[in-house]
């Protein structure tokens, strides 16, 4: 895969003169990579330099690029997972991104990648989570319908699923999707309740300490939380293979899930609802921040490639996304255009959802430690371990590796 | 007395032929030896050169950056840590439990595999018709691939798969299994007996080589000596077995300790570290916490392990006398 990379990288980096190259990860994703090259076509008919797309499979996306950048071959444009912009931009990746702070301004905060107050990154759509729940089973409970404005209390959430399973008839009455290991899902899915409860991964002033943050006593609320769910019999310890339809068929009253599986949903009709998650105390929280696109530091051709991220940046394209990837469109203005995103329409609710409530991961250049230990911490805790004996031994290898790395400043 | 004297007489002349002959042809054979060696090296040359390249070379930098503070991804510059690592290696409790998790694999593996492949392969050694038949299901699993056989178990093992319907079909419902890979007792008993299902049948092949290599008169003898079953098996087959056993523990004892596709695949090193293993660690330290130096560091300590365990194998199985 490494050499893969590499070769792939000496053969075309930065693209000859009068062509620029773009690396996506999207090669084994048919719908986004369509719209990608739309784009492309539509600039390359226009501009004097070309655009020149090589798409790669998700998988070796990364490793293709580490090794591009330590063989200095790197692309000139490039997408990149938000999480990850700090790092790549901290290791001297990605150059900043200097687009007319007006056209940044309409995008969703969180499809904005910032490191040190300067953006290196913007995407063109984000996605979020949220609770998928059958009304019926709301109503069986006594309980009320939630809304952006009014989310659940805590209080009101548990009692909620106490009622649920009391009543007997849901195997679950919160699937939480815990069959999924891979450590970012964790990270993504799960930290988002922990920053509800107060808590978070790291002290976000200055990204130096995670010690009393990562185990306080709203981190450890959180992880009795999460534990109490599996112990109640609540959730189940791991989730089936399919959880989403494990939930359409009606084995589970609610399930945390993403945007991407609100068609699966149809079946349920009218009793198919979509709801934000509970207020743990902090305000309710989901996790933001999807696939972004940056303009690498080898670029010799820069101005042609930040005038490509200019040209991409238009709401038809945006639409277009939304559209094939059900994913939630970067600005209000593309939102306009897409049917079923208008004001009112059913899927605003995520878009609201993410202007309200969505929180970035940590941007620091450590976050890929930082999203590891906390994933397998999550993972231990779910698992029945004692939740503060692994939160303290988390933020002891969090700060330690802080530490080690000089805290990650250059 | 005169044929005896003629006799070394024409042993003398054919040595003195021989002699003569051989004086005769040493430049030739000298030259040929030295195209011989030639061809060699030159055949030679694309394997040892693969082997530098993307076997020495690698393990040689693996020991350097086990001494520096090497990341995958830093615009810092690399520099020399002294053996930082190796004193938070030996702090980590992470690395301790992935050590007596390898070593449990592996105790438990190695003489529970190779008895099993040997029993194997006396059944299967059998003169009888048909024992192809089942030699074919015993290898079956080796010729898949680790990473479907792994995945198929992890499906055969969850709380309703297929493993608890079996034990529930032919215990009368009294036994009704568990989720055995979400629970820290029995995920690593899981993997033990799927990874011996899967390698089993490697090593009853090359028991079963060994197996037949003692000579039949030996058996003939033990049978008019009166010897019994089991006496046969202790005085002939099992000297007889000597050199693949030796094989078949080192090669064994060596995959035990590297286990890692089964867990990568399977659990995750979880539940609650109860499957984790060095392997596992290094490739989680290395590729996923992006810590070069700090994976180099447990790969050089397992290497030194693995060399030492299979070092102690060696005297322990040494020809004696």
């Amino acid at each position: 895969m490494l050499l893969n990379g590499c070769g792939t990288a000496k053969s075309n980096s930065g693209g000859s003169s009068g062509e620029v190259t773009l690396w996506t990860h999207n090669a084994g994703n048919p719908e986004e990579l369509a719209v990608v090259n739309q784009i492309v076509n539509d600039y390359n008919a226009q501009a004097t330099t070309k655009v020149k797309v090589q798409a790669f499979p998700q998988a070796s996306y990364n490793d293709a690029v580490v090794a591009a950048a330590t063989a200095k071959k790197l692309p000139c444009i490039l997408d990149v997972d938000a999480p990850t912009v700090p790092s790549w931009a901290f290791a001297g990746y990605l150059s900043e991104l200097k687009l007319p702070s007006d056209l940044v301004a309409k995008n969703l905060p969180s499809t904005v990648g910032k490191y040190k107050d300067k953006v290196y990154s913007i995407g063109y759509y984000d996605a979020a989570l949220a609770i998928f729940a059958r009304k019926s089973a709301l109503d069986a409970a006594g309980a009320r319908v939630p809304t952006l404005d009014q989310p659940w209390t805590a209080d009101e959430f548990n009692q909620t699923l106490a009622k649920i399973k009391a009543g007997g008839k849901f195997k679950n009455a919160f699937d939480l999707g815990t069959g999924d290991s891979t450590p970012e899902w964790w990270t993504y899915a799960y930290s988002p309740f922990l920053q509800s409860f107060g808590g978070d991964l790291i002290n976000r002033s200055d990204f130096r300490q995670s010690d009393g943050i990562l185990n306080g006593d709203k981190a450890k609320a959180w992880a009795a939380w999460m534990q109490g769910l599996v112990n109640n019999g609540y959730a189940p310890k791991k989730s089936g293979t399919d959880a989403f339809a494990d939930f359409v068929n009606g084995k589970s009253a609610m399930i945390w899930s993403g945007i991407w599986s609100t068609s699966s949903m149809d079946k349920l009709g009218a009793d198919g609802l979509i709801l934000p998650p509970p207020d743990f105390g902090n305000g309710p929280k989901i996790g933001g921040g999807s696939w972004q696109w940056a303009i690498s530091s080898a670029c010799p051709n820069a101005d042609a490639a930040l005038d490509y991220m200019k040209f991409s940046l238009n709401s038809k394209y945006l639409s277009q996304f939304a559209i094939k990837q059900n994913v939630i469109p970067a600005t209000d203005e593309a939102a306009e255009l897409t049917p079923g995103w208008k004001q009112g329409e059913p899927k605003r609710f995520f878009l609201e959802e993410s202007k309200k409530y969505a929180l970035i991961r940590p941007p620091t250049p450590g976050y890929p430690y930082l999203t590891n230990t906390f994933a397998k911490a999550a993972q231990d805790i779910v698992a029945g371990g004692d939740a503060n004996k692994i939160l303290d031994q988390t933020v002891k290898d969090i700060d330690a590796n802080f530490k080690a790395n000089n805290y990650y400043q250059s | 007395m005169s044929v005896v004297t003629r006799k070394t007489e024409t042993q003398q002349s054919t040595a003195a032929d021989g002699r003569r002959h051989l004086r005769h042809s040493t430049p030739s054979i000298r030259a040929a030896r030295r195209r011989e060696a030639v061809a060699g090296g030159v055949m030679a040359t694309p394997s040892v050169l693969l082997l530098v390249l993307f076997f020495f070379v690698p393990v040689i930098l693996g020991f350097l950056l086990a001494f520096t503070n090497a990341r995958l991804i830093s615009p810092t510059p690399t520099t020399f840590a002294g053996l930082d690592n190796f004193s938070r290696l030996f702090q980590d409790p992470l690395f301790w439990k992935s050590l007596r998790n390898t070593l449990y694999f592996a105790v438990v593996v190695v003489p529970l595999q190779s008895a099993l492949a040997l029993l194997l392969a006396l059944l299967v050694n059998e003169r009888m018709r048909g024992t192809n038949v089942f030699r074919t299901p015993y290898f079956v699993p080796v010729v898949t691939s680790i990473v479907v056989v792994s995945i198929l178990w992890k499906f055969m093992y969850q709380p309703d798969g297929l493993v608890n319907n079996m034990l529930q079909s032919v215990s009368f419902n009294v036994i009704r299994g568990t989720d055995w890979l979400n629970n820290p007792g029995s995920a690593m008993p899981a993997i033990i007996l799927m990874s011996i299902w899967q390698a089993v049948g490697f090593h009853m092949v090359i028991r079963l080589s060994g197996l037949q290599t003692i000579s039949p008169q030996l058996y003939e003898a033990a049978d008019l000596d009166g010897a019994s079953r089991w006496e046969k098996f202790r005085y002939v087959t099992w000297p007889g077995l000597r050199d693949t056993r030796t094989f078949i523990l080192v090669t064994i004892t060596i995959a035990a300790l590297s286990l890692f596709a089964q867990v990568n695949i399977m659990t995750n090193g979880g539940p609650l570290d109860a499957t984790t293993t060095v392997v596992f660690q290094a490739v989680r330290v290395g590729y996923q916490q992006q810590q070069t130096a700090y994976a180099s560091t447990i790969s050089l300590v397992f290497f030194l392990l693995v060399f030492a365990v299979s070092l102690v194998q060696r005297y322990l199985t040494r020809e004696k006398g």
